[in-house]
């Protein structure tokens, strides 16, 4: 049974007829065509399709679309602006942060997310704030590298 | 890839239009943050034609501190639960216990009641249908032996929530609604030592809050086992809630979850209170703690361990308390 989902998507207000059973990950990825966060389990393991949800990072695939109705997400296609990567992405890509690149829009997202709440972390915080993604290439040293990267230059911006 | 089965979605607004609609609707489930029940749906562990979601339900949301307990509604969110710093700084086995679930992601969305409803958990349970089937399924679901021991005439999946075993050391007593009204119950009768049927709940009820008694001079833990720092269930887990006074034990509570069906208050620790903490008394409490336990071949990791591990992690945790209370 599909019904009415009011909801902004990166910025965008929206109205679509979302099936009862859709997860968020499904209507993002099916239902909207934003394939970026990605599926990387059958549920609530990897963290790969970590999104902001009213700006806290949540699991798209742990979440139905309308239990997050009126809500505001955000997935890692609504980062860049006009073509400029957010400093995360540039962080990411610049320190070598992203290899095959499966985790990278969810690990960008839990970390987009604590940036938000906590401007300058160090890297225990940030280490704890990513303990649910999962990644098999990085061995992560270079996730937390960027994630630092980004940090800073967010100092050096302000 | 899994295939989430079809349902209805209903959002009501208050407990009783919950309990109402649940009645209404046989085959229905309560949905709070849903790390624990869509990817069971999605896994075949859980079926249902209709999903009533709790999360527009104002009552069941928010923490209130009062002079002597605390009121949390069944809605909050456990990473809210562990940023509270009145609940960091009274209580700290909840918080502990809060913060050890899972990872900070599925924190977010984890709720307190979805925590304290969990379904028991078992290796020969929490597979892929194919998996289960190739293994010809167990009693649990689907079929009618337990792998684990084949003999047996129950279930012997673990409880294996955190939050739990904390909220028994501390007393803590939950409200339920169900059609008939509310009731309220001691949290240690709010689960029964099955892995078939391990909630005192009757069809239908709710879960709508927990309140846990300010309890001045005591202090408090929660420690756990798991095979990686984050996102994995306790192999065992061990809250502690101990008073002090001067050389002699005041108080001490202990429970247990991860290596019963229920979350388990250790009994007969009476026996050591009014004494002194020495090793002959820690020595007793191992004993107590590994009688009030029942670990099986649920989880990778073997009993013997986790019969061996969690007493020593009880002793830990009750020698940093004593202490730390000196
Ligand atoms: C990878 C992974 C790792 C995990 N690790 C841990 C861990 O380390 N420790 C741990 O404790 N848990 C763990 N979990 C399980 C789960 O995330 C948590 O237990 C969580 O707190 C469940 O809460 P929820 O709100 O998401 O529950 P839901 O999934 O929404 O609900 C769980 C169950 O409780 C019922 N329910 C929910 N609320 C109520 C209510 N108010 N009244 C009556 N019934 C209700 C639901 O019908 C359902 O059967 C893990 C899950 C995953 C996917
Ligand atoms: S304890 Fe036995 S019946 Fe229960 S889930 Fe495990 S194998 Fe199945
Ligand atoms: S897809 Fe793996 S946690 Fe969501
Ligand atoms: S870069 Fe491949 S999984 Fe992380």
């Amino acid at each position: 049974m599909k019904s009415v989902l009011r909801i902004t998507v990166n910025g965008r207000a929206r109205e679509d007829a979302v099936a009862a059973n859709a997860l968020l990950l499904d209507y993002l990825r099916d239902g909207l065509g934003l394939t970026g966060t990605k599926q990387g389990c059958d549920g609530g393991e990897c963290g790969a399709c970590t999104v902001l949800v009213d700006g806290r990072p949540r699991l798209a695939c742990c979440t139905l679309a309308h239990s997050v109705a009126d809500g505001t997400v955000e997935t890692i296609e609504g980062l860049a602006h006009n073509g400029r990567l957010s400093r995360l992405q540039r962080a990411f890509h610049e320190h070598l942060g992203t290899q095959c690149g499966y985790c990278t829009p969810g690990m960008i997202m839990a970390a987009e997310g604590l940036l938000r709440t906590e401007p300058r972390p160090d890297r225990d915080t940030i280490r704890t704030a990513l303990a649910g993604n999962l990644c098999r290439c990085t061995g992560y040293v270079k996730i937390l590298d960027s994630v630092e990267a980004a940090v800073q230059a967010g100092e050096e911006a302000a | 890839m899994p295939v989430m089965p079809d349902f209805e979605l209903l959002r009501p607004d208050s407990a009783e239009a919950a309990v109402a609609l649940h009645a209404s609707r046989p085959a229905s489930r309560y949905l709070a943050g849903g790390t624990d029940l869509l990817p069971n749906l999605r896994r075949g562990l859980a079926d249902t034609a209709t999903v009533i979601d709790l999360g527009g339900i104002a009552e069941l949301a928010g923490i209130r501190v009062d002079a002597d307990r605390v009121h949390i509604g069944a809605g909050t969110t456990l990473a809210a639960l562990a940023a509270h710093p009145g609940i960091a700084a009274e209580l700290p086995a909840l918080a502990q216990a809060a913060l050890a679930v899972a990872g900070p992601t599925h924190r977010e969305s984890a709720t307190l009641g979805g925590n304290l409803c969990l379904d028991t958990r078992c290796r020969y349970y929490n597979q892929s249908t194919p998996w289960r089937e190739a293994n010809h399924y167990c009693m649990k679901l689907e079929g009618d032996v337990c792998r684990v021991a084949p003999k047996s005439k129950r279930c012997y999946a673990a409880f294996s929530g955190d939050v739990a075993p904390a909220l028994l050391a501390l007393d803590a007593e939950v409200d339920i609604v169900g059609t008939n009204g509310r009731r309220t119950l001691a949290l240690a009768e709010f689960y029964h030592d099955d892995g078939m049927r391990w909630l005192a709940l009757d069809r239908g009820e709710l879960l709508a809050a927990v309140r846990v008694p300010l309890a001045p001079g005591w202090s408090s833990g929660y420690e756990k086992l798991r095979i990686r720092g984050a996102i994995d269930f306790p192999l065992s887990g061990v809250a502690v809630a101990l008073a002090r006074d001067g050389e002699r034990l005041a108080g001490l509570r202990i429970a247990c979850t991860g290596v019963s069906s229920r979350p388990e208050r250790i009994e007969g620790l009476d026996a050591l209170v009014g004494q002194p903490l020495d090793d002959a008394a820690l020595a007793q409490l191992e004993k107590l703690v590994l009688r009030g336990i029942q670990a099986m071949e649920t989880t990778t990791a073997s009993v013997p361990y986790r019969r061996k591990a969690t007493p020593i992690l009880a002793r830990r945790l009750v020698t940093r308390l004593w202490t730390e209370a000196a």
